[in-house]
C-alpha cells in the first residue's frame, strides 16, 4: 500500500442542471449497457425467445386457427410483438430489486446525482433490449411470411407505439420492484400476471372466438388494445374481420397513447419519490 | 462547533408483525474537524442507522444533524458533494470492472469524462488493484471489493468520510491494509466517522470513541480515558494445571481488591488491584512458595472490552461473533487460548 494519497482534490465540472441530468441519465444507461454485454444470457434470451415464439405459433397453430381473409402469420406477429415487449419491461422491476439488495442504490443515493437518473438508466436499458427484440422478431416474421401492408410511416408508428408502451410499463415495474424488493418475487409475479394478460387477449386468437367471459375480458384488456393498434398500423387486419363493439378496440391507437401517458404521469413521479426515500435493508 | 454534529436523533422502525425497534433513541454525537471518531457497539446498537442519517440515506423521526454547519435533513443535496461513504456491504456493481465502477462514480460526481478516468486510474494504483482493474467485480475477493468500495468513496477526496464497519468480515491481512489507508487519509486532514464492533479497531484508529448501545451514546472519550474510567490495573495470570484453581482463587482474593474473574477454560484469572506492581510481587512470591507452576503472569491496563462489559453488562463482540460468523478475536480469553 502506498504511503500517501497524493492527489489534488478533483473538481466538478460546472454544468447546468439539465446537462448534469443528461450526464447522469447517460452514465446509468451505460452501466446497464455494459451489463447486457457482460451477462449475455439476457440478450440471448431476449432474442431467442421471440424467434421461438414466432416459429412455434406460425408453424404449430397456423393449420388450426383460421383467419378469414388473411394468414395466421400475418395475424400473429402483432401479438408476439406485444407479448415480447411487455415481458421485456419486467427487467426494470427485478433489476431495481436486485440493486437494492446489493446496496448499490445506497451508493447512488449518497452521490450528488439526479434522483431520477438511476431509473432513467434502468428503463433505457429495457428500451434497448426491447428494440433489439423488435428487430429480431420482425426479421424472423418476414422470413416466415409476415408482411407489412401499410406505409413505412405507419409501420414506424407501430414500432414506436409498442416500444413506448413497454417503456411506460418499465416505470411501473421499476416502482413495483422497489416496493417488493425481491427479484425472485418480481419474476414469479410478473409471469403469473402477465402470462394470462397476454394470452386472454386478441394476441394469439381472434377475441370473438373466445367463450363469452374471456371474450369480455379480452376486449377490455389493455394488451388487446396494443395488439389491435399494432395490427392496424402494420396493415395486418383482414378486410372482413369482425368489428368489436368496445370503444378501446375501435380506437386502439388512441387508447394505447392514453395508456402510455397515464402510466408515465403516475409512475414516473411515484418511482422517483420512492427512490429518493427508499432505505435499503 | 464540531464538524459533524448530531443532536437527539431518534428513529423508530416497525418491522412487519413485530414490536417497534428504537434504532436511535436520543443519540448525540460530535466529531471535530480532522479527527477520527469511532462509534463502537454491538450489532443492532444503532451504528448503521446513525451513518445512514448523516449520509442522507434515512430521515430521522426527530433531532438535528449538521455537517460543517449544513443541515443534513433539510439540505441533503448540499451534503452529498462533501461526503464519501463506504458501507459494510460493498456497494459496487458486480458486472462492471473495478475501473468502470470508479469511472462511473467520478462521472456521477460530474468530474467529466477525462478527469473521471484519470482519477479512477489513480485510485486503482493506490489501492493495489492494478491486476484486477479490468475484471468484473463479480470475481473479486471480499477484501478487493471493500477496497473498490472505499476507493469509490474517495473519488472526490471528500472532507468527510463515513466508514460503516470497514473491516467486518475481512481477513487479518486485508484489515491491516485497510487500517493503513484510513490512517493515511486522516493524516491528510479528512474527518472520519467510523463504526466498528471491533474494540481493537477503535483503539487503533480513533481519536475519540463513542460507545453506543440501544440507540444511545453511553460513554465517550479517548481510548485511555474510557479505560481509566473503570479503574486501575489488573493482575492477570494463567495456571499450568487446572488442579491449582482453588489455591489460585484463594491467593488472588487475598491480594486483589475484587473477586477474581475466571476464564472459560478455568486456568486464567484476572483481579483488580490498587497497587498492581506490589500485588503482583506478593502474589508471585506466594505462588512460588507453594510451588504452583504458572504458565503466564503479568499486569495489564483495562481493555475496551472491560469498559464495554462494565457499561452494558455484555461484551461488545459476543453477539456479533454469532451474527456474522466471524471469529471473535477481541476477547482476552480467546486470545489467551490461541497463544
Amino acid at each position: 500500500m502506498t504511503a500517501t494519497i497524493p492527489t489534488p482534490t478533483p473538481n466538478s465540472v460546472a454544468a447546468s442542471p439539465v446537462m448534469n441530468w443528461l450526464n447522469d441519465g447517460w452514465i446509468t444507461t451505460r452501466r446497464n449497457l455494459i451489463k447486457i454485454k457482460r451477462v449475455p444470457d439476457i440478450l440471448v434470451f431476449t432474442t431467442l425467445q421471440p424467434i421461438m415464439f414466432v416459429l412455434l405459433f406460425t408453424y404449430v397453430y397456423a393449420g388450426v386457427i383460421d383467419i378469414p381473409g388473411s394468414t395466421y402469420a400475418e395475424f400473429i406477429m402483432a401479438g408476439i410483438f406485444a407479448q415480447t415487449v411487455v415481458f421485456g419491461s419486467t427487467y426494470s422491476g427485478s433489476a431495481m430489486a436486485q440493486d437494492l439488495k446489493d446496496g448499490i442504490i445506497d451508493r447512488f443515493r449518497t452521490l450528488p446525482m439526479s434522483p431520477s437518473a438511476v431509473l432513467v438508466g434502468r428503463t433505457n436499458g429495457d428500451l434497448l433490449i426491447n428494440s433489439i427484440s423488435m428487430i429480431v422478431m420482425m426479421t424472423t416474421g418476414l422470413i416466415v411470411g409476415w408482411r407489412i401492408n401499410s406505409s413505412p410511416l405507419e409501420a414506424l408508428a407501430a414500432i414506436a407505439l409498442l416500444l413506448l408502451f413497454a417503456y411506460a410499463l418499465s416505470w411501473v415495474m421499476a416502482f413495483i420492484g422497489m416496493s417488493v424488493r425481491s427479484p425472485e418475487v418480481i419474476n414469479n409475479v410478473s409471469f403469473l400476471v402477465l402470462f394470462p394478460l397476454t394470452f386472454i387477449s386478441n394476441a394469439f386468437v381472434p377475441a370473438e372466438t373466445l367463450p363469452t367471459p374471456l371474450r369480455v375480458f379480452a376486449e377490455f384488456n389493455p394488451v388487446s388494445a396494443l395488439v389491435q393498434a399494432a395490427r392496424e398500423l402494420f396493415g395486418n387486419t383482414p378486410a372482413g374481420s369482425a368489428q368489436s363493439e368496445v370503444w378501446t378496440q375501435q380506437h386502439p391507437v388512441l387508447t394505447v397513447l392514453i395508456g402510455i401517458v397515464v402510466m408515465l404521469a403516475i409512475f414516473v413521479p411515484l418511482a422517483v419519490r420512492k427512490f429518493a426515500n427508499i432505505s435499503s435493508r | 462547533m464540531s464538524y459533524i454534529e448530531a443532536v437527539d436523533l431518534k428513529k423508530t422502525y416497525t418491522p412487519k408483525g413485530a414490536s417497534p425497534v428504537h434504532a436511535l433513541d436520543g443519540l448525540n454525537l460530535e466529531v471535530p474537524q480532522g479527527t477520527v471518531t469511532a462509534l463502537l457497539g454491538p450489532n443492532g446498537a444503532g451504528k448503521t442507522t446513525t451513518v445512514k442519517v448523516l449520509t442522507t440515506l434515512t430521515r430521522p423521526d426527530s433531532g438535528t444533524a449538521t455537517i460543517n454547519g449544513v443541515d443534513v435533513i433539510a439540505s441533503p443535496e448540499r451534503i452529498r458533494p462533501m461526503i464519501g461513504v463506504s458501507g459494510q456491504y460493498a456497494a459496487v456493481d458486480e458486472n462492471l470492472t473495478g475501473f468502470e465502477n470508479l469511472d462511473m462514480v467520478g462521472r456521477l460526481y460530474h468530474l467529466g469524462a477525462k478527469q473521471s478516468r484519470v482519477r479512477a486510474r489513480e485510485l486503482i494504483d493506490l489501492f493495489d488493484l492494478t491486476e484486477a482493474q479490468n475484471r468484473p467485480v463479480k470475481g473479486f475477493s471480499g477484501g478487493m471489493r471493500r477496497r473498490i468500495d472505499l476507493a469509490g468513496a474517495l473519488v472526490m477526496r471528500p472532507p468527510v468520510l463515513f466508514l460503516d464497519e470497514p473491516t467486518t468480515g475481512l481477513d487479518p491481512r486485508s484489515r491491516i491494509g485497510m487500517w493503513e489507508i484510513i490512517t493515511t487519509l486522516v493524516g491528510e486532514g479528512t474527518t472520519v466517522l467510523l463504526t466498528t464492533q471491533y474494540l481493537e479497531e477503535a483503539d487503533q484508529l480513533a481519536d475519540s470513541i463513542s460507545v453506543i448501545d440501544d440507540g444511545k451514546v453511553i460513554a465517550k472519550g479517548t481510548s485511555d480515558e474510557l479505560k481509566a474510567s473503570i479503574g486501575g490495573q489488573r493482575v492477570e495470570l494463567s495456571l499450568v494445571s487446572q488442579d491449582d484453581a482453588a489455591a489460585a482463587r484463594e491467593i488472588l482474593t487475598r491480594f486483589g481488591s475484587t473477586e477474581p474473574a475466571v476464564s472459560l477454560d478455568g486456568r486464567g484469572f484476572t483481579v483488580n488491584a490498587e497497587d498492581a506492581p506490589a500485588a503482583l510481587q506478593l502474589i508471585l512470591t506466594e505462588f512460588a512458595s507453594r510451588g504452583i507452576p504458572l504458565y503466564d503472569a503479568g499486569m495489564r491496563r483495562p481493555t475496551l472490552d472491560d469498559v464495554f462489559l462494565k457499561l452494558t453488562g455484555h461484551t461488545a463482540s459476543a453477539d456479533d461473533a454469532a451474527a456474522t460468523g466471524t471469529e471473535n478475536t477481541d476477547a482476552p480469553s480467546s486470545r489467551k487460548a490461541q497463544k
